[in-house]
C-alpha cells in the first residue's frame, strides 16, 4: 500500500476499501471457535430460562441483541418475571454491568488509530465487547495492523452475536422446559469458560494476580456490601493486584 | 403510574430498552470516553486492566458460589469443585479452554448424581 509506484489514488482508495472489508470478514472467520460453541451453550441454557420466566421469543431476541452479556440478561429476566420496578432492575443491571466500563477503556489503546478512528465508530463497535470478544481481542488485536484491528473487531463481533442470537432462537422454540439437570449444568458453563479464557488471555502477571484477587474479594464483599460487590471486588481486588505486582516490577518507588 | 404501565404489552419492552440495553451500553459508552485519553503503554491502563479482571473474576465467583436457578439446588461445596477440578485440568492439558470447560461439567453431573442417587435427576 505504500508502494510509492502503486497505482494511482482512486485505486489506492478501492484497495483500502477491500482491506478494511478483507479484515471484517477475517474477523468474522476468526468469531467460528470452541469460545463461540461455549457461549452459544450457554445461551441455550438461557432460552430455556427465558421461557420458563414466561419471557415471549421476541423478548428472549431482544435482551440477546441489546445486552449482549450474559449475566445481565439473566438478572433482568428474573427482574421482569418477578415484577420488579424499572429503576430498580435498572440499578440491579447496571451495576452487574460496571465490569464492561474498565474492559471496554482498555480495548480502546489497542483497537484505535490514533487521529483516525472516529468516536461514532467505536460506539459502535464498543457494543461487542463482552467476556469472549474481549478476551480475543485483547490477546490477537495487538497482533495485527492498526487499520485492521477495528474491522477485525467489528466483523468478529457481528459474526459472534448473530450466530449466538440464531442458535437462541432455535434453542427456545425446539426446548420447551430444559430437564433440570441440563439447566444446572449450562449454568455452571459461564463462570468456568470465563475463568479459563481470562487466565488464557493473561498477558501480564498483574492480569493473573487480578484474576486470583477478584475471585477471592467477590464473596467477600457479597457479603459486606451486597448489591454494590462487584463493584467493590474489581476496585479493591484490581488495586491490590496491580499494587502488588507494581512493587514487584518496580520496587517501592 | 408505573403500576398502570406494568400490565400493558409493551411494559416488557420498555423494561429492556432502559433497564437492560441503556444500563448495560452506558458502560461501554463511557468505556469509549475515558478510554480515549490512555496510553497503550502507560500505567494507568495496567490499572484499567487490573480493576477489569478483578471485576470479571468477582462476578466468576459469584455465579460459582451464588448461582440462580436449579443450578443453586446442588451443594456449594460440589459447584466449586467442580470449577477448581475443571481449572486445574485447564492448566494441565496446555490451557485449552474446551476440556477444562468439560472436566467441570463431568465433575459436577457425576456429583449431582451420586448425591442424588439418580432419583429425580432427569425428572
Amino acid at each position: 500500500m505504500s508502494d510509492p509506484e502503486g497505482p494511482i489514488q482512486s485505486d489506492r482508495s478501492a484497495d483500502a476499501v477491500v482491506t478494511t472489508a478483507t479484515w471484517v470478514r477475517r474477523g468474522a472467520v476468526a468469531a467460528i471457535s470452541i469460545p463461540a460453541l461455549i457461549l452459544t451453550a450457554a445461551f441455550v441454557g438461557y432460552a430455556g430460562l427465558a421461557r420458563e420466566s414466561g419471557l415471549s421469543l421476541t423478548e428472549t431476541l431482544m435482551m440477546v441483541a441489546f445486552i449482549w452479556a450474559l449475566p445481565s440478561t439473566v438478572l433482568l429476566t428474573g427482574a421482569i418475571s418477578s415484577g420488579m420496578g424499572l429503576l430498580p432492575a435498572a440499578i440491579a443491571v447496571a451495576l452487574a454491568s460496571v465490569r464492561l466500563m474498565p474492559m471496554t477503556m482498555s480495548l480502546m489503546p489497542v483497537i484505535k488509530e490514533p487521529g483516525k478512528t472516529r468516536t461514532w465508530q467505536l460506539l459502535l463497535v464498543s457494543h461487542f465487547v463482552a467476556v469472549t470478544a474481549w478476551v480475543h481481542a485483547m490477546k490477537h488485536l495487538p497482533e495485527l495492523p492498526r487499520p485492521a484491528r477495528l474491522p477485525f473487531f467489528l466483523g468478529f463481533g457481528i459474526a459472534l452475536t448473530s450466530f449466538v442470537f440464531c442458535m437462541t432462537g432455535i434453542a427456545y422454540f425446539l426446548v420447551e422446559r430444559l430437564p433440570d439437570f441440563v439447566a444446572g449444568t449450562l449454568v455452571l458453563l459461564t463462570p468456568v469458560y470465563f475463568l479459563c479464557s481470562l487466565w488464557g488471555a493473561a498477558r501480564l502477571s498483574a492480569d493473573r494476580v487480578s484474576l486470583i484477587a477478584g475471585l477471592v474479594c467477590g464473596p467477600i464483599f457479597f457479603v459486606l456490601t451486597p448489591g454494590l460487590d462487584l463493584l467493590w471486588a474489581g476496585l479493591v481486588g484490581g488495586s491490590i493486584a496491580y499494587a502488588v505486582t507494581r512493587v514487584a516490577r518496580r520496587g517501592l518507588a | 403510574m408505573e403500576e398502570l404501565a406494568r400490565e400493558s404489552w409493551w411494559w416488557p419492552y420498555v423494561m429492556i430498552l432502559l433497564a437492560g440495553w441503556v444500563a448495560t451500553d452506558i458502560w461501554r459508552w463511557l468505556g469509549v470516553f475515558a478510554g480515549g485519553r490512555l496510553r497503550e503503554d502507560g500505567e494507568l491502563l495496567v490499572w484499567v486492566r487490573c480493576v477489569a479482571t478483578a471485576l470479571v473474576a468477582g462476578l466468576i465467583s459469584k455465579l460459582i458460589l451464588f448461582p440462580q436457578g436449579v443450578l443453586a439446588e446442588t451443594p456449594m461445596w460440589l459447584r466449586l469443585a467442580a470449577a477448581l477440578f475443571g481449572f486445574a485440568v485447564f492448566l494441565t492439558v496446555k490451557q485449552r479452554v474446551i476440556i477444562g470447560v468439560l472436566a467441570a461439567e463431568i465433575f459436577l453431573i457425576t456429583g449431582w448424581i451420586l448425591i442424588d442417587g439418580g432419583a429425580g435427576t432427569f425428572s
